[in-house]
């Protein structure tokens, strides 16, 4: 199934506005981090588990046990720094 | 409810009395208005600053803070809220956020006002970057702004190491 993701703040500096990812049915969000991840190189850096980052599905902040069904929008960033 | 639009993101600065105003709006039941200002300070960790660029979640934003003010709504008897949040660049002694509660009295629109700037300091998806003499830097959120919204009896991590899978 087909994601897409978008990325924000520093995250965004480092990867660009976002992308889409092929991911199997079930896939949660820490198993797409995970597989962004996987593509190496500034993907690493700025995803790594190093990093502590916030996400969200389809608009809302979620955890990353959050599982995806076909067509989500998931969000990566760091944490939030409003108001 | 008003019909101005009860959550606005924009680059325009802000008016705050042109805001009461239209919050109030020939309501004759409001008795207490509550307001708070943001303004973007001339320093930072000692540090002068020249201007801040705030980025945020184009949709996300809107639908994250008409939320917090549903469970704003629900938790205390207010008669209209509205809410201005500033984007991009921002420099220091600019406005930066506007919360507006009325309510019939005081003590629910003092509350309404603060739970509103808790939640929205760790649960709206703004991102603030600081430009100064060293440079520009992405600003590190704050536990103590976790430990502000929990008064409230909503646990945040937004700050806080993410717990283990």
């Amino acid at each position: 199934m087909k994601v897409a993701v978008r990325y924000f703040a520093s995250v965004r500096e480092a990867l660009g506005t976002g992308e889409s990812a092929q991911v199997e049915p079930g896939t949660d969000v820490a198993a797409l981090r995970d597989a962004l991840i996987a593509r190496g190189g500034r993907h690493a850096q700025a995803l790594g588990r190093q990093r502590m980052l916030r996400s969200a599905r389809n608009l809302a902040l979620c955890s990353e046990e959050t599982v995806l069904v076909d067509g989500d929008e998931v969000g990566f960033f760091p944490p939030l720094t409003g108001g | 409810m008003p019909a101005s639009p009860r959550v606005v993101i924009r680059h325009e600065d802000f008016d705050l009395a042109t805001e009461v105003a239209a919050l109030r709006d020939g309501d004759g039941g409001i008795g207490a208005i509550a307001t708070f200002v943001g303004i973007v300070r001339d320093r930072h960790d000692g540090a002068a600053l020249e201007a801040l660029e705030l980025e945020h979640y184009p949709g996300m934003t809107e639908a994250s803070i008409e939320a917090m003010i549903d469970e704003a709504v629900r938790r205390f008897d207010l008669r209209g809220v509205r809410v201005v949040h500033r984007i991009g660049r921002l420099e220091p002694m600019h406005q930066i956020v506007l919360v507006v509660v009325a309510a019939a009295h005081r003590g629910e629109a003092f509350q309404a006002c603060e739970f509103l700037m808790d939640y929205m300091k760790t649960q709206a998806p703004f991102w603030k970057k600081e430009t100064g003499a060293a440079g520009s830097r992405w600003v590190d959120a704050r536990v103590t702004d976790d430990a502000a919204l929990a008064r409230w009896g909503i646990a945040a991590t937004n700050a806080a190491d993410a717990p283990a899978r």
